[in-house]
Formats: structure tokens, C-alpha cells, sequence
């Protein structure tokens, strides 16, 4: 499909480097799903959904700060929704979130809520002052924090608010965020991989599986559309918490 | 080859895992994706744009260098079937400096990327280059050496000969054709690049043409590529002359890797019901002229 026109609606500021745009589209997303987000003249990025009608983006490189430029009444070209989204599994889930990866968790957790599945989050930050989405969380369920300052919640990272939950009461338990706190939540459900469902970030260029430079060592998995979202399972074994590839599919 | 459906030059063959897993999924042999004499990130997105009957693109010829890439083409190796480093440069040198900095089961030469420049075809349009490095690399490498031309000519039979002068032990068309895609919305051009190259079923009646006067040209084989999805594209680029075919845009989506085995599947049981062999399949329709 060619790039649709999103005008935005609305502008959120969520913390000092984190912004939710809403559009005037409907997305109808699989929860997980994420879009290729083209700022004209800059750069197309992918992005996961936070809403029906928006993403929450974190400022990181040129585009998101292009992105961090626009006001309301600008517009965007979306690609997507993309990729596989999360399923929904079971009576009680569990998710985890470390900084901007609990916004796909948050739209992931309404679904969830409809359904009447009980749902517990647990989501890791820098310091409150990155927190994000507590009100939506709170809405559906438990919720456990951890900041690594310890200014919100349990000090330390996500890992320590593990300790305070049994993974194994979950059915499913669900992931978004830095890598090395996925990797080590999975290292820590040892036995419950086939449970686990991460959302997980490699350097996409065209979305499609055409491309291959989102591809994981060794199986060759495209996480742009096999994923984003892989089984533990599915990554026991491979790059995942150890390298990824950058746009010159150099290893780093 | 086990069978003559490969992967194509430029998709997914940038890790030796895609290579294997290409391999694996049914792939006769596998092409990588071009490798040049020093790292190169590609240009800015969007690098692909799906437009009525194919995609559009401008990757950029994003690569790793050949300084970092044996190890992937020793790891598609493991999938058990040729894998053909697709190599490209600005002159003779580059592409004989990357040609003797690597192993592998043969070189296919991108003369006919259309949108990088300095690169591809901005050389390969020039029947004198295609010569030139051609031959430059055949004197340089000992395994088979495989000409990738552009169709954005006037003239592809001319490249294709200047080739196979130069010693070439194969040529492979066709490149993707020059194309465009402008956003209504805002008049600006999709591509991060402005312009690119089209692939997919768009461009397969270019392809048979091309690979049906080259083949009826040339003594050395064709490769047959573009827009190829089915065992009946498969078969139609054979009857025009094609000893091999390559697929690419059709391994897009989730299930693109199932490609390999549908076509070569339907095309052995289609040779199956007509009681033909491959080899009498080939050049087919030039008996009609």
C-alpha cells in the first residue's frame, strides 16, 4: 500500500522526550502491530501503536525529532498496521514494560480488560519522571512499577518487581522494551518460553520481508513481518540479548 | 543445481541465515545481496513503496563491505546449494577488489542497479563497461562469472553481447525498471531517493522480452528474472529462453519463502503431465517465430 495521509488531532506530552500523536484515522490495530511512519523529507521509522488512532513516540534520532517538531493540523504517511501483533492467550496475563515498550503493552491490556482477562503490568523506568500510561494500567488491573532511582515504586530494574510476582500464576506473559530486560525476564521464566510473547526491535527498512536487514541469526526469522512480536522460544538461542544489525547490516 | 529456481541479487540475502534459510526453503541457488568495497548504510526511507502490480524501491546498495561478508556466504553455504556473491563497484578495480576478496560459488556483476550512483547502472548502460569489467573479473576469479543487465535501455541484446565478449559465463535479466511514485497528498516523491527501480508482476512481460532477444542473441545461458511468482511465470521466462530463473519481490509477506517450493513443485509436475524435460521446455516459444 502507498503511504496513507494521517492528520494530527491531538498532541500529548507524556514526559519531556516521549509524545503520543493522535490521528484522524482509525488504525483498527492488532494490539503489537506497528506502523512505518513517514516524515516527509526526513525518514521513514517504524513505530508501535499506543492507540486505535495513535503511537507514542520516543525522541531518539533525526526522525523522532522531526516528528517532535509537528503540531496539531500536520500530517504523516502511515504504512501499516504491519506485522503480526500479540495473541491473546489464557485467563491471567501478565505484562511487562520497560520505559516507552509499555505503549503497545497498554493498548495490548484494554483488549485484554475487554475480554475479561485479569491482567497484572509491570513496568520498569529510569525515574518517575519517565513514567508513562500509569492511569491506563491502573484502569485494567495491578500494577507493579520500578524506577532505577528508585523515586517511583520498587528500586531497581524491572527484574527486582519480578521477584515480588510468581511468573508461573500467568497463562501468558507478555513483553515490551529494552532488550537486555527482555532477555533477562525470559532467562528468569525459565521453562515458560512457549508463554512468553516479546515485542522486539530490529532495523527495519522496508516492512515488507523483502529487505532481509531485520533478519535474526541463525533461523533468518524478518521480524518486520513474522514479528514484531516473537515466542521465547522462537528466540532461545539466537542474537536475541547479544547484537543486532545496523542499516549496513554490520553487527553492533 | 538441484533445480533452477534461485534466490534473487538484493532481497533478503544480506545474512548468511537468509541465504541458508532460502536455501532450505527450496532454492536451487542462492544470489546475496551486492557487496561493495566499503560499508554503505543505503539511502533514506522510504526505501519500498508498493505500487500497482509490484514495489517500488531505492535501498541504496546498503551492504557491510566484502571485508565482513565471507562469513555470511560461508553460513548460506550451509544450506547446501550455490551461493553466488552478487558484487558491485565504480570501475574495473573495485569490482576485482571485491571479486578476489571473496569465496564464493560464483559472482553475479550488478551492472543495472538503478539508483545508486556511480554504481550499477550508470555503468552498465555503456555496452564498453559491461565489456571491460567483465573481463577484468573473468581474469581474476576462476568460478563462473554472471552479468546482471539493466533493461533501462534501448538496446539490452547489445549489453548482453558486450558480455559475453567480455568472457561472461551468463547474464541475468533483468534489473528492476526506472520508476517513480509521487504522494498526492503532498507532491512530494515517496521514495527517500526521488526515483527507483519497479519489480514484481508489473514488470514480467519486459522481463520475457528481454530474456526472449537475448536468448535468441547470445550462446552463453540467460538467467531469467523479473516478476516471477508462480510456476507458470517460471515456465513462461524458461519457454522464452531462460536456463534459470530468479525470484525476489515474491518473497514478501509472511509466507514468502513458500514461493520456492510452489513453483518448483507446479513445475515439475507440469513438466510431469506434458512429458517434457526442463531442457525441452527451454526456448519453447522461439520455435514459433
Amino acid at each position: 500500500m502507498r503511504p496513507k495521509n494521517a492528520r494530527i488531532v491531538e498532541i500529548v506530552h507524556e514526559t519531556a522526550s516521549v509524545r503520543t500523536l493522535r490521528f484522524d484515522l482509525d488504525l483498527d490495530p492488532v494490539p503489537g502491530q506497528y506502523l512505518m511512519v513517514w516524515v516527509r523529507e526526513v525518514d521513514e521509522v517504524p513505530m508501535s501503536i499506543s492507540y486505535r488512532n495513535g503511537i507514542t513516540v520516543q525522541l531518539v534520532g533525526e526522525a523522532t525529532r522531526a516528528i517532535f517538531d509537528l503540531e496539531v493540523g500536520d500530517s504523516l504517511g502511515l504504512r501499516g498496521p504491519l506485522g503480526n501483533g500479540f495473541v491473546l492467550s489464557g485467563d491471567r496475563i501478565l505484562l511487562v514494560g520497560g520505559g516507552v515498550g509499555a505503549a503497545p503493552l497498554a493498548l495490548l491490556g484494554e483488549a485484554a480488560s475487554e475480554r475479561g482477562m485479569e491482567v497484572s503490568t509491570l513496568l520498569g523506568f529510569r525515574c518517575c519522571n519517565d513514567l508513562i500510561f500509569r492511569e491506563r494500567f491502573e484502569r485494567i488491573g495491578d500494577l507493579v512499577i520500578t524506577t532505577d532511582d528508585g523515586s517511583e515504586g520498587i528500586c531497581g530494574r524491572a527484574s527486582a518487581g519480578l521477584e515480588r510476582l510468581n511468573p508461573r500464576d500467568y497463562d501468558q506473559i507478555y513483553l515490551c522494551g529494552p532488550e537486555p530486560m527482555m532477555a533477562d525476564v525470559i532467562g528468569r521464566c525459565r521453562g515458560m518460553e512457549t508463554k512468553i510473547q516479546a515485542s522486539i526491535d530490529r532495523y527495519f527498512k522496508c516492512g515488507m520481508g523483502i529487505c532481509g536487514s531485520c533478519a535474526i541469526d541463525p533461523t533468518g526469522i524478518r521480524v518486520c513481518v513474522e514479528g514484531p512480536v516473537i515466542r521465547g522460544d522462537q528466540l532461545a538461542g539466537t542474537e536475541f540479548g547479544r547484537y543486532r544489525r545496523g542499516p549496513n547490516g554490520l553487527k553492533k | 543445481m538441484k533445480n533452477p529456481v534461485m534466490l534473487a541479487a538484493g532481497i533478503l540475502g544480506t545474512t548468511g541465515a537468509s541465504l541458508k534459510r532460502a536455501a532450505q526453503s527450496g532454492a536451487g541457488g542462492v544470489v546475496t545481496k551486492s557487496v561493495g568495497v566499503a560499508p554503505r548504510e543505503g539511502h533514506r526511507g522510504p526505501t519500498v513503496v508498493q505500487v500497482e502490480g509490484g514495489l517500488l524501491n531505492a535501498m541504496g546498495l546498503p551492504n557491510p563491505s566484502y571485508h565482513n561478508f565471507q562469513e555470511e556466504i560461508d553460513i548460506g553455504r550451509e544450506g547446501g546449494v550455490p551461493v553466488v556473491a552478487s558484487i558491485f563497484g565504480s570501475g574495473p578495480e573495485e569490482f576485482v577488489e571485491v571479486a578476489e576478496g571473496l569465496e564464493a560459488d560464483g559472482f553475479e556483476l550488478n551492472l543495472s542497479c538503478p539508483h545508486a550512483e556511480r554504481y550499477g547502472a550508470e555503468i552498465g548502460c555503456e555496452a564498453c563497461n559491461v565489456e571491460e569489467i567483465t573481463r577484468t573479473v573473468k581474469e581474476s576469479v576462476a568460478v563462473p562469472v554472471w552479468v546482471k543487465l539493466t533493461p533501462n535501455v534501448a538496446d539490452i541484446v547489445g549489453l548482453g553481447l558486450a558480455a559475453q565478449r567480455g568472457g561472461a559465463d551468463g547474464v541475468v535479466a533483468i534489473n528492476t525498471l526506472k520508476a517513480m511514485a509521487i504522494d498526492v497528498e503532498s507532491g512530494r516523491p515517496i521514495l527517500g531517493n526521488r526515483f527507483g527501480g519497479l519489480s514484481g508482476p508489473a514488470i514480467k512481460p519486459v522481463a520475457i522480452r528481454c530474456v526472449y532477444d537475448l536468448a535468441s542473441a547470445l550462446e552463453i545461458p540467460v538467467i531469467g528474472v523479473g516478476g516471477v511468482s508462480s510456476w507458470q511465470d517460471a515456465a513462461e521466462i524458461i519457454m522464452a529462453g531462460a536456463a534459470g530463473v530468479q525470484v525476489g519481490t515474491a518473497l514478501g509477506g509472511v509466507e514468502g519463502y513458500a514461493v520456492f517450493r510452489s513453483i518448483t513443485e507446479g513445475l515439475s509436475s507440469y513438466l510431469d503431465r506434458k512429458g517434457m524435460t526442463l531442457e525441452e521446455l527451454r526456448g519453447l516459444a522461439r520455435r514459433f517465430s
